[in-house]
């Protein structure tokens, strides 16, 4: 321990340093003690011990602040910030990296690509989403962000004798390494503007200039496009059904889920820290970015055949709706945003994995189509599918409910009366095409009798994202408890 | 004086090469004009007195980076691609916006430039160079992203590991 390394640090640091500690053991371990194929599955017991320790290390933190009531532990000078939000986000990220871990072997192995590899780099992401979550300083928010963004563009690309996922991955990285220019362009202008990289001091330099200031301005609007893009909202959507259909199905969930709800940390750290005092000039354009998200993602949603790509879309108008509660801003806003990330990645995850059930040897089962007589052949995946469309869809009593009625209470307490009529006019439309999906399981005639691709891993994620998504809806007190603790004060 | 005019001639040198660089047909040539901008980068970066920077710049841009472009382009047989459309048809609209953003982004900056605070630029007088300034910050302050930086860097390579390898 020195004075650049203090014990502090180390102790702020545990979580991440466990990450990329495991990660880096998957990837020796894959050839030294399990060089069989057929053993590659015990690297998933190694990846669940290692998110064991990174738990155990948030643990400690959370206890640490509870036991002295602090409302946040600072590291490496202001460049780590441990608190509620933080805390909520990673454990969101470890809950999320375990059940994407767990479902993937049997996946991977009937595509072919079961490499040791995958679980070094979920590990590895995840240590990226560490930092995008509790960094507040802009260099190590930024390589969090990049560190995050590379380990998805390899993952995308993992089943590399497919040229849907290669491609997928190619216009992914494409269009990310543009996105994540323009967001430190603005990050340089920030830089420029206040001599620091770090968040508390850009924000004082912010606050400090007339409001609408050009420059501010300039700033805002080239990190907004950035964030925007790795959150998927319209205009910058284009890239995220095209990588979500052509990547591995399990990493689409990741994608869809980790890496989402990581980027809306990121744009919260930001929008809610230095960029606070500019909240006039940046609410029009967020407006914008989010009436066009609910509408783009609807609207294409109801035309789509494929389930990935649908889901994709709807992704996207959940986008929007996250943003509408980071529009209205007050304390139901903020914790209404933390309550839906939470609940959107449980009810997507959800979806996901029975489309990863659905992957055997000698049918894609993407499609409407291959849902059909779902009911009949595997009532339970069917009966858990309705749950998760329902909860997608925000109807009572499931957790998406819960999330709708946080944001739509949110804008009518600021009194964003239109807002709120447009967001529920689309939740109408979202009915429509989520409701595709259930009656072709239940109302058409089954076609395919190949048994489903079903493992005990796929059987206990499905369970856990089951049960929280209708948990947290009909018995949300101590989940919103969890959310309310995780404002940033 | 002298400082002003050169760093006009780089800024010139980055701007010409980088157009340059997109619009050429051959990819040697492409590859030539990158040298160029970058080579203007680094001038830029000796101006500042940052020589460590600018050495860098050159050794692993110019002398890695781009050698290592000029020998794929070698090796992958171009002459197919050199005859295809340069442009996509839209390239007029294209220009249009770009130009309309980047007119946007020289009024603002030009607009508000008195704000910028730069700190000065470090001369050896003062700490003993730039280059032991860089390593004290950099493994003082800035500790913590310089070792993120090392994980990023194992990721790209398992990446292009997994991505070009055929059996892993």
């Amino acid at each position: 321990m020195s004075q650049y390394y203090t014990s502090t640090d180390h102790f702020v640091l545990i979580p991440a340093l466990m990450l990329a500690l495991f990660g880096c053991a998957v990837l020796l371990f894959d050839f030294l003690i399990f060089p069989h194929p057929k053993q590659r599955k015990w690297l998933i017991v190694f990846l669940i011990i290692g998110e064991i320790f990174t738990g155990a290390g948030l643990w400690r933190q959370q206890s640490f602040l509870s036991s002295y009531g602090l409302n946040e532990l600072t590291a490496f000078n202001g460049t780590l910030t441990i608190d509620g939000f933080a805390l909520f986000f990673n454990w969101l990220f470890v809950l999320l990296s375990v059940l994407v871990a767990i479902v993937s072997y049997r996946y991977l192995e009937i595509e072919n690509e079961h490499h040791g590899e995958y679980y070094g780099l979920i590990l590895l992401a995840q240590c990226g989403m560490f930092f995008m979550a509790t960094g507040t300083d802009l260099i190590t928010l930024f390589l969090g962000l990049e560190l995050t963004a590379l380990s998805f563009y390899v993952m995308v690309g993992f089943l590399r004798t497919q040229k849907r996922s290669n491609e997928a991955a190619m216009k992914y990285l494409l269009l990310g390494a543009f996105s994540s220019g323009l967001l430190v362009y603005g990050f340089s202008l920030f830089y420029g503007l206040s001599g620091s990289t770090k968040i508390v001091d850009v924000a004082d330099a912010l606050a400090a200039r007339e409001p609408g200031d050009p420059l501010v301005v300039l700033a805002m609007a080239a990190v907004a496009v950035g964030v925007l893009f790795k959150v998927s909202a319209a205009p910058f959507h284009m890239w995220a059904p095209d990588a979500y259909e052509g990547a591995p199905t399990t990493i689409t969930a990741f994608l869809a889920t980790g890496s989402k709800a990581a980027s809306f940390a990121f744009l919260m750290r930001i929008f809610l820290g230095p960029l606070e005092s500019a909240r006039p000039t940046w609410e029009p354009l967020l407006i914008g970015a989010a009436v066009l998200s609910l509408f783009i993602g609807n609207i294409a949603a109801v035309t789509q055949t494929n389930v990935k790509r649908l889901l994709a879309y709807s992704s996207i108008s959940h986008a929007g709706y996250i943003l509408l509660g980071l529009i209205a801003g007050n304390e139901t806003g903020l914790i209404g945003v933390a309550v839906y990330v939470a609940v959107y990645a449980f009810m997507t995850l959800g979806a996901f994995l029975v489309l990863v059930a659905l992957r055997r040897r000698d049918l894609i089962g993407e499609d409407i189509e291959d849902l059909a007589g779902l009911m009949e052949s595997s009532p339970g995946y069917a009966v858990l599918m309705l749950i998760f469309m329902l909860s997608l869809a925000g109807i009572p009593p499931t957790a998406g409910f819960i999330g709708k009625y946080y944001i739509l209470l949110a804008l009518i307490q600021t009194g964003h009366y239109t807002l709120a009529v447009i967001a529920a006019v689309f939740v109408a439309v979202a009915i429509y095409y989520y409701f595709r999906i259930v009656r072709a399981m239940f109302v058409s005639e089954r076609k395919e009798t190949a048994p489903l691709a079903s493992t005990f891993g796929i059987k206990v994620a499905l369970a856990v994202s089951g049960v929280l998504t209708l948990g947290i809806g009909i018995y949300p007190d101590p989940f919103l408890r969890m959310a309310g603790f995780s404002l940033i004060r | 004086m002298v400082s002003a005019i050169l760093f006009y001639l780089f800024a010139l040198m980055i701007l010409g090469g980088a157009v340059l660089m997109v619009t050429r047909r051959n990819a040697v040539h492409a590859a030539l004009w990158l040298v160029v901008t970058l080579l203007g980068v680094a001038g830029v970066f000796l101006l500042r007195s940052a020589e460590f920077l600018f050495v860098v710049q050159i050794m692993l841009y110019i002398g890695g980076v781009v050698l290592l472009i000029l020998f794929v382009i070698m090796l992958v047989n171009l002459d197919a691609e050199a005859r295809q459309p340069r442009f996509h048809r839209q390239w007029l609209l294209a220009l249009a916006c770009a130009v309309v953003v980047g007119a946007e982004i020289v009024y603002v900056l030009l607009s508000g430039l008195e704000a910028f605070r730069l700190a000065p630029a470090v001369t050896a007088v003062q700490t003993g160079g730039s280059t032991e300034r860089l390593a004290d910050v950099l493994f003082s302050e800035y500790l913590l992203p310089f070792e993120i930086a090392s994980i990023l860097l194992l990721v790209a390579i398992v990446g292009s590991v997994v991505m070009a390898k055929k059996r892993i």
